[in-house]
């Protein structure tokens, strides 16, 4: 048996998507931190934050039909949980620097117990979750759905912009959160932490992918398709799609939490533009020019078009967005299942011919 | 007591302006199941189409905005939307692709900053609390509703429209010419945003963004209107846009949208499909 056959039988049988997987681990564990210098790799563990989340919209747009325009929100909460702590634990008993700038003299309530590192994380994918959870269970009850709830969610993102801009002494207004120093007793700032951030985020989008795989293979995720195709016929069935969709919906919100933790130290800041209206549907159409209905090509969206930002936004300013834009119409009207509907095109074709 | 009342007419006028965005929404929504994220460019071309036409005269600038923003929203339809009928999520996703890239088109015809369109000298001053320039905008939003519904229950095109709505298979069966309704229905729509934008043009200046701020407000109005539904829309946009005004009174600025939001989540728990829907025993 040659070298050739095996790894064609691997390629092809039901090994193909551990050695795949194994494979992409190899190459962003190992090779990644080897080759790219600390600056690619701190862009590159800012995309695979963006992938956190992106892996999150796949499980509840691709696997539950559920259109949502929001995750920003849910990535803010997770974010804002870990820079408050962060600030909190920079000014050591003092109040964080902007406070004194917005002539803030006390320390308010609502900040007190992110002094404590694990309330901190624990509201990290507590606040996302209970946010989603009570939104879901008010919105699907009612059946509401579809591009309501797209609408509705999108709405949430803009007031909670508008929100965190207004009160300024409490929450930085639109700086945001940054300036931080101390992560965990580390700085930083420095090379080896931000290796070691890259790593953690790695192994979180690694270990939650492999999460959320299971449960789409689970008997909860049969349920999640079927709602997806025809909810009414599941509702005729005796079960409640109500709480299908809730359930998923909030786990997709406490990914994209996970990925706003992460977020802070690796890129140093929190703040309202990079939750809103624009970076939500951004990450949405990531996962659309990835391959929506594939959980990996939402997290190959998400990188894919964190490069191709970087790069055009880099080169040519003035056309990134036109590039974008032609990009999405491109995308629905030719490829609607995106780059990972083209390849499994590609491999059906070759089975074909095989 | 004078602030409670000075809120009115900025509520009232700024419902105005939603309603007149909205009607365009409820009724590609309604009509055709399409999520239109461009809507909101549409009404940023007819504000231009007012500040290019600044010395020609006001009352000239509202039809020239019409036929600017109708026309765009036909090319839309024609080129793109109408391969996406039946699919509404992917319509959200494709226009709001548009929308970048007109957006962006705006930046370079225009400039980044903002500009001001100067207001014609009869729109300036007021009758104590009530401003001519806002009394001018709920008045052309309350005849452009009194067209639309004339139009629509009044003339033979509107009775096909209506018949779409309420059921294109059926409608199409009985020898209706869907896509030209379509069309039609997308001109209007996009027309009005266009007037939409220069009415704002009186209250605020002019900007490449200047629809992003209205669409999401506009969108809630469909939602708590409930689809294709005139005077659902009506209602909806005058409590909306009331809602943010004494809201931003009460509270303040930021609080203003949270309150509207949880307002709207409130008000779906009691009709969940809006003010006004067509009963029917489809399922969906």
């Amino acid at each position: 048996m040659t070298a050739l056959t095996v790894s064609r039988r691997v390629l092809s049988g039901r090994w193909q998507g551990p050695a795949a997987f194994t494979a992409v681990a190899v190459l962003a564990l190992v090779v990644a931190p080897l080759l790219l210098e600390p600056f690619r790799l701190g862009l590159l563990a800012k995309y695979l934050c963006y992938a956190i989340v992106a892996l999150g919209i796949g499980l509840a747009w691709g696997q539950g039909g559920m259109l949502t325009l929001g995750q920003g929100v849910f990535f803010g909460l997770g974010g804002y949980a870990m820079g408050m702590y962060l600030k909190l634990n920079d000014a050591g008993g003092d109040l964080p620097d902007f406070m004194v700038w917005s002539g803030v003299e006390k320390l308010p309530a609502l900040w007190k117990p992110f002094g404590n590192p694990v309330f901190a994380l624990a509201m990290v994918v507590v606040l996302p979750v209970a946010v989603a959870l009570l939104l879901g269970t008010l919105v699907f009850r009612q059946r509401v759905r579809g591009a309501y709830f797209a609408i509705l969610t999108q709405a949430l993102a803009a007031a909670l912009v508008i929100l965190l801009v207004g009160q300024q002494g409490l929450t930085g207004g639109t700086n945001g959160l940054t300036n931080f120093f101390d992560f965990f007793g580390r700085d930083v700032a420095a090379d080896e932490t931000q290796r070691g951030l890259y790593l953690l985020v790695a192994v979180v989008l690694g270990a939650l992918y492999l999460g959320a795989r299971q449960l789409v293979r689970s008997r909860f995720g049969r349920l999640l398709l079927a709602v997806r195709d025809g909810e009414d016929r599941v509702r005729f069935l005796g079960y409640d799609p109500a709480t299908v969709k809730t359930l998923t919906f909030a786990v997709s919100a406490g990914m994209a939490g996970i990925a706003g933790a992460l977020f802070v130290p690796v890129v140093g800041i929190i703040s309202p533009a990079l939750l809103g209206v624009v970076p939500s549907l951004e990450l949405v159409v990531a996962v659309a020019v990835g391959g929506r209905f594939a959980l990996a090509g939402a997290v190959l969206g998400a990188v894919v078009m964190g490069y191709a930002r970087t790069y055009f936004s880099e080169e040519l300013p003035d056309a990134w967005l036109y590039l974008q834009g032609a990009l999405f119409v491109l995308v629905m009207t030719l490829a609607p299942k995106g780059i990972a509907g083209l390849a499994a095109n590609v491999v059906r074709r070759r089975e074909a011919r095989a | 007591m004078e602030g409670v009342l000075n809120q009115l007419p900025i509520g009232l006028s700024i419902g105005a302006v939603l309603l007149l965005i909205a009607l365009g929404l409820t009724f590609t929504f309604g009509q055709m199941g399409v999520i239109n994220m461009a809507h909101g460019e549409f009404i940023m071309a007819g504000a231009y189409t007012a500040y290019l036409l600044q010395g020609v005269g006001f009352l000239i600038a509202l039809p020239a905005a019409f036929v600017v923003a109708g026309v765009m929203g036909l090319i839309l339809e024609r080129t793109l939307i109408r391969r996406f009928y039946g699919r509404p999520l992917d319509t959200l996703l494709l226009t709001w692709g548009v929308s970048l890239m007109l957006q962006q088109l705006a930046r370079d015809l225009f400039g980044a900053p903002n500009v001001q369109v100067a207001s014609p000298a009869w729109l300036r001053g007021g009758i104590g609390i009530l401003p001519y320039n806002r009394l001018f905008i709920m008045a052309l939003a309350a005849a452009s509703v009194l067209a639309i519904w004339a139009y629509m229950n009044r003339t033979g095109q509107g009775r096909r429209m209506r018949a779409v709505m309420q059921n294109r298979r059926l409608a199409a069966t009985s020898g209706i010419d869907t896509g030209r309704v379509d069309q039609r229905t997308f001109f209007i729509g996009s027309g009005l945003a266009g007037v939409a934008g220069v009415a704002l043009t009186l209250i605020g200046p002019v900007g490449p963004a200047l629809g992003t701020y209205y669409i999401v407000d506009a969108f809630l109005v469909v939602v708590a209107g409930g689809l294709g539904q005139l005077r659902g829309a009506v209602l909806a946009a005058a409590g909306l846009g009331l809602l943010n005004s004494y809201a931003e009174f009460w509270s303040d600025a930021s609080l203003a949208k949270v309150v509207v939001f949880v307002a709207i989540i409130g008000f779906l728990q009691i009709r969940p499909q809006g003010l006004f829907f067509v009963r029917s025993r489809a399922l969906s």
